[in-house]
């Protein structure tokens, strides 16, 4: 089962050139994307574009379809209507094959963190590299003790995921999601339902791992400090569609009503959205 | 008794529904049985929850089906004066269908419903998500060790409850019709020394014991396609552990009675 084999440079995860040029090419792009459960819509015509290097937020009220979102860029999902692409690949219909590539490049950290339950945290850091790399069981366990140690979970090593609170739950996820080498990397919710020391430290964590690694990433969320520290532009979306985006300097400061009032903490009126 | 009948609607319609998926996933399932070795690790763990885990169930039921049979059939054998072919019903009995039936239900119930249990608590918790994105796949990762191991253990277990079973029925043969042991033993493998198949195993047993291999690979096969079409949290978890011994209980007694008719017509 080696089909997939990413890339093991000497130093794993070498940034992409140009990675750091906020303004360059769109690396993922949602154009019209339609999509609906039963009878009700989640997405209504979505458009959106990631420019190679930076972070991205999506930030939104819960229920807009944030999650479903990211689970269609990485065909989990599939849209009614509309195109994705990551980089020159097209996502919506593509083949198994073709599926595999894209995940191949694409690390996505759940809202759940989803550990695989009866492995231990060495183990779930490990799967990327036992499963499609050739390296030897102590090479893996360096990389994993080396990943851990850039979230700071080298203690936990030998703990089952049940034992780990939920912080330390999203922090061994997120060294699994970068033992699989990616470029682009999706948060669903890294912060929810931690406290505010966590949620400082998952942000700043997310920043670093741009930094060190450069990746693209997409950071869905509705917690404005993370938002803030962690993100490059914000777009907000609501009623399936983003109804503003700008960098997250201006997107803070914006008099977009809707925004104003979801900033401020009430729920946004978006007129016309289909609830 | 519509009510009956409409629940028994219903049974069948939710395993004719599974069935196709169920198939599709022993397909992709089996073509990677290749990548036995490389899993050799959850194999091992999976040999132990189907097989050893449920052992002492087993041995259990194997024993007092073995004495209900001898108590029954020997009541019965007696007024008619042919006590003595009792040895030969229950160790045909056993080794053709009692045992590889008796034994599918216990781990039907047992192992069965903990593989859609687990794989459905995988499902809903978004691990196969997980794994699908890791471009790991869950037939090969979770289906295949599964499914392997059970082929294994179920003939094994079965021959166990053949084993237990006649022993048992020796034990009531020898305490309440007076027949004794060494007599009771030697008719049965008498009996079942009638037919040889390759390498002089009893055709009895080895029937018996391909109706297990099938009868394992269902079990295994329906938990995991059951687990795998979870949705919805702990209820959907239930619901697909259900469907899923409903599903397992059906298909073996229907296909034991098509490899019964295949093998002896
Ligand atoms: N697999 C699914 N089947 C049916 N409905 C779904 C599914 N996934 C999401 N939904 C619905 O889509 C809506 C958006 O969900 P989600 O993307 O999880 O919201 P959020 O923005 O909070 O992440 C919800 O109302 C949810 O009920
Ligand atoms: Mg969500």
């Amino acid at each position: 089962m080696s089909d997939r084999v990413p890339p093991i440079a000497a130093t794993p995860l070498a940034p992409d050139p140009g990675a750091t040029a906020a303004g360059a090419e769109a690396l993922i792009r949602l154009v019209g994307v339609h999509k609906a459960f039963g009878g009700k819509h989640v997405l209504n015509g979505l458009d959106l574009e990631v420019r190679r290097g930076e972070t991205f937020v999506i930030l939104g009220p819960s229920g807009t379809g944030k999650s479903v979102l990211l689970k269609l860029l990485v065909g989990l999902l599939k849209p009614d209507r509309g195109e994705i692409w990551v980089g020159r690949q097209r996502v919506d219909g593509a083949r198994d094959r073709e599926l595999w590539e894209i995940r191949g490049r694409i690390g996505y950290l759940f809202q759940s963190s989803a550990l695989i339950n009866w492995l231990t945290v060495a183990e779930n850091v490990a799967l990327p590299l036992s499963e499609h790399t050739r390296l030897r069981p102590h090479e893996i366990d360096q990389r994993v003790d080396e990943y851990l140690g850039k979230v700071h979970m080298l203690q936990s090593k030998y703990q089952m995921p049940g034992e780990l609170s939920g912080g330390q739950k999203r922090r061994v996820a997120l060294a699994r999601v970068l033992a699989g080498t990616p470029t682009i990397i999706l948060y669903d919710e890294p912060t929810a339902g931690l406290d505010p020391v966590m949620t400082q430290n998952i942000a700043a964590l997310i920043r670093s791992v741009q930094l060190e690694f450069g990746v693209t990433s997409i950071l869905v969320t509705h917690d404005l400090p993370c938002a803030s520290e962690a993100g490059d532009r914000v777009a907000f979306v609501d009623g399936g569609k983003v109804v503003h985006c700008d960098t997250t300097e201006q997107f803070m400061h914006t008099d977009h009503p809707a925004v104003r009032n979801f900033l401020r903490g009430g729920r946004p009126v978006v007129p016309g959205a289909p609830r | 008794m519509i009510r009956f009948f409409s629940f028994l609607g219903r049974t069948l319609e939710e395993a004719m529904q599974g069935t196709g998926q169920t198939v599709e996933l022993f397909g992709r399932a089996a073509l990677q049985v290749r990548h036995c070795w490389k899993r050799r690790r959850f194999l091992l763990d999976q040999l132990y929850t189907c097989g050893i885990r449920p052992l002492p169930v087993v041995l259990v039921v194997a024993l007092f089906t073995g004495m209900i049979l001898a108590l029954q059939t020997g009541i019965e054998l007696d007024r008619f004066g042919a006590k003595d072919r009792i040895a030969s019903i229950i160790g045909l009995g056993l080794c053709r269908e009692m045992g590889p039936f008796m034994t599918a239900l216990i781990l039907t119930a047992s192992v069965g419903s903990g593989i859609a249990a687990e794989i459905g608590t995988m499902k809903v918790s978004e691990e196969i998500d997980a794994l699908e994105i890791l471009s790991i796949r869950p037939e090969s990762f979770l289906v295949m060790p599964r499914l392997v191991a059970m082929a294994i253990v179920t003939p094994l277990l079965t021959f166990v409850t053949d084993i237990v079973g006649i022993l048992g029925g020796c034990l009531v043969s020898a305490t309440r019709l007076r027949i004794a042991p060494e007599q009771y033993l030697k008719n049965v493998v008498e009996s079942l020394s009638e037919v040889l198949t390759y390498g002089g195993l009893p055709k009895d047993l080895y029937t018996g014991l391909v109706k297990a291999f099938v009868f394992g690979v269902i079990i295994a096969t329906v938990g995991s396609s059951a687990g795998l079409r979870a949705s919805g949290g702990a209820i959907g978890v239930g619901r697909a552990t259900r469907s899923s011994v409903i599903q397992s209980f059906v298909l073996v007694i229907v296909v034991g009675y098509y490899l019964t008719s295949f093998f002896y017509t």
